[in-house]
């Protein structure tokens, strides 16, 4: 049996480099970087000192009552979806067939830590009465699922920096088995806070170059030295083909199939032989029955240290050949750090985006590329896609050894 | 400390106000907190923190569920401030 074909009819993201889809795609295409210095007081003494905030505020497009009972994940998850559905047309759709499947890396840690504060400044009967429900890491989902009444089910899958694109393979498969007509789906991430960066430092997994903060994302450059924390997320409605044409939507592209693996290596490093990425790819291909010469664009995890990138770079090399020389590869981390449980979202909407264009996003900061690096990277400026059928190629790894390979394609 | 009832509801509209964000000039004393003025269980646990800070009373959890309206919380909050 042929599997349902599931397209893409809406996009919504608030990221470092704008406030929604088309600001961040220009800004994208222009080579931007959202990386600034931290201001914050906690900052001023921490090994690393910045990271890539959003570029609008949800205070700018939110109310404070509003605000106030959600963490700052459900906040960008909203507002993503807001964009996302009201892209889609802001359909009137059978609740009972509506999903939400919106992940986050980490949850609502900025609350958690927060109210911690709470407890042991003023006691615990202080500790607000929204703790639970604001810290909770499935809360994007449940407030987004909320607020369209989506009642065909609402889930959270999570997996640290892969959360995003595995959220969207999983509501894919909601449309495919037959659960639902139409998803919405994405990741989201706010842990620009002390604790977590500290973290992230402690294990040497953050660029220290504090003193240029804009050129400290360099994926594939030969001085990179780990990635940059970012914020903000991404959120996209899909449906099944025939929902779609039954009510006249636009559509951007098709979400062709998945590719999922884990490693079994550890914990936190890439297998250094890249055989779990490998396998992604190809169970991607294969899902997706996409011809391997169609691909000419790749989205790369590419987060910008040492041992990720040509980890990733040889396993892309291993699964599409001689090929790979046609692909071209950008990463977009570059500009907009890295967002964990929004990446993978964000760099699916990049990849629909780059179909739908034809025009694949640069690839900033690499000064002398690593020469252990054998894909085509799209370097300074973006590229044009050629005409015809094309499929593009979304990868996202998370720690745990997580591996998630998205297959988009133009719609004809 | 002695309160009048103009001034704890001056005081609960102020908190009111804070946690659900509506126009105060809707606070009434006959307004339900849940039904009328969009605070919920949750919420309502906010304002009842805040104003036993503000006019430094203990409102028992037992007190709370029964404070359907404004008034209801006022009353008490003057009672308990004498």
């Amino acid at each position: 049996m042929s599997k349902t074909r599931v397209v893409v009819t809406g996009l919504g993201a608030t990221t470092p480099l704008g406030g929604d889809v088309p600001s961040t795609w220009e800004a994208l295409l222009a080579g931007k970087s959202g990386v600034r210095t931290l201001t914050e007081e906690w900052a001023l003494d921490a090994s690393v000192q910045f990271a890539a905030r959003v570029a609008v505020e949800p205070s700018e497009v939110m109310e404070r009552v509003e605000m106030r009972r959600l963490d700052r994940s459900e906040q960008f998850a909203l507002i993503a979806a807001r964009e996302a559905w009201k892209d889609a047309g802001s359909p009137d759709v059978d609740k009972t067939r509506l999903g939400v499947v919106v992940a986050s890396g980490i949850g609502g840690v900025i609350t958690l830590l927060d109210q911690y504060d709470i407890l042991r400044t003023k006691g615990a009967r202080s500790v607000s009465p929204h703790t639970v429900p604001m810290l909770m890491p499935n809360g994007p989902s449940a407030n987004v699922g909320l607020e369209l009444q989506a009642k065909a089910g609402v889930h959270t899958p999570v997996s640290a920096c892969a959360s995003g694109a595995e959220a969207i393979g999983y509501a894919m498969e909601m449309i495919r088995t037959g659960r639902a007509d139409i998803v919405v789906t994405g990741g989201v991430e706010a842990a620009i806070h002390a604790l977590p960066m500290a973290g992230f430092a402690s294990m040497k997994a953050l660029s220290t170059r504090n003193e240029a903060p804009e050129r400290a994302s360099r994926p594939y450059d030969k001085e990179r030295d780990g990635f940059v924390l970012g914020e903000g997320g991404g959120v996209i409605v899909i449906e099944s083909l025939e929902h779609a044409e039954k009510r006249g939507a636009k559509i951007y592209a098709e979400l062709a199939g998945q590719g999922l693996t884990s490693d079994g290596y550890h914990i936190a490093a890439p297998d250094p032989e890249g055989a779990g990425v490998t396998r992604a790819v190809k169970f991607a291909l294969e899902d997706s029955g996409v011809d391997l010469s169609e691909v000419v664009h790749l989205n790369a995890h590419a987060t910008s240290t040492p041992a990720g990138d040509v980890a990733e770079a040889n396993a892309l090399g291993a699964a599409l050949g001689e090929h790979i020389s046609h692909v071209a590869v950008s990463a977009t981390k570059s500009m907009t750090g890295h967002l964990l449980g929004g990446a993978g979202a964000i760099e699916s909407i990049f990849c629909i985006l780059a179909l739908h264009h034809r025009m694949a996003p640069p690839t900033i900061n690499i000064e002398n590329l690593d020469e252990a690096v054998t894909v085509d990277v799209v370097r300074d400026k973006p590229r044009p896609l050629p005409a015809g059928p094309i499929v593009a190629l979304n990868d996202s790894f998370g720690f745990g050894g997580h591996n998630v390979v998205l297959v988009f394609k133009s719609f004809q | 400390m002695s309160v009048t009832q103009a001034e704890v509801l001056a005081g609960v509209k102020d908190i009111v106000v804070e946690v659900a964000g509506i126009d105060p000039t809707t606070i009434e004393m006959e307004k339900r907190f849940n039904e009328d003025l969009e605070v919920d269980s949750l919420s309502m646990v906010e304002v009842i923190v805040a104003a036993e800070e503000k006019f430094g009373v203990k409102i028992p959890d037992e007190e709370v569920t029964k404070m359907a309206t404004v008034a209801d919380a006022v009353n008490f909050i003057v009672e308990a401030a004498k």
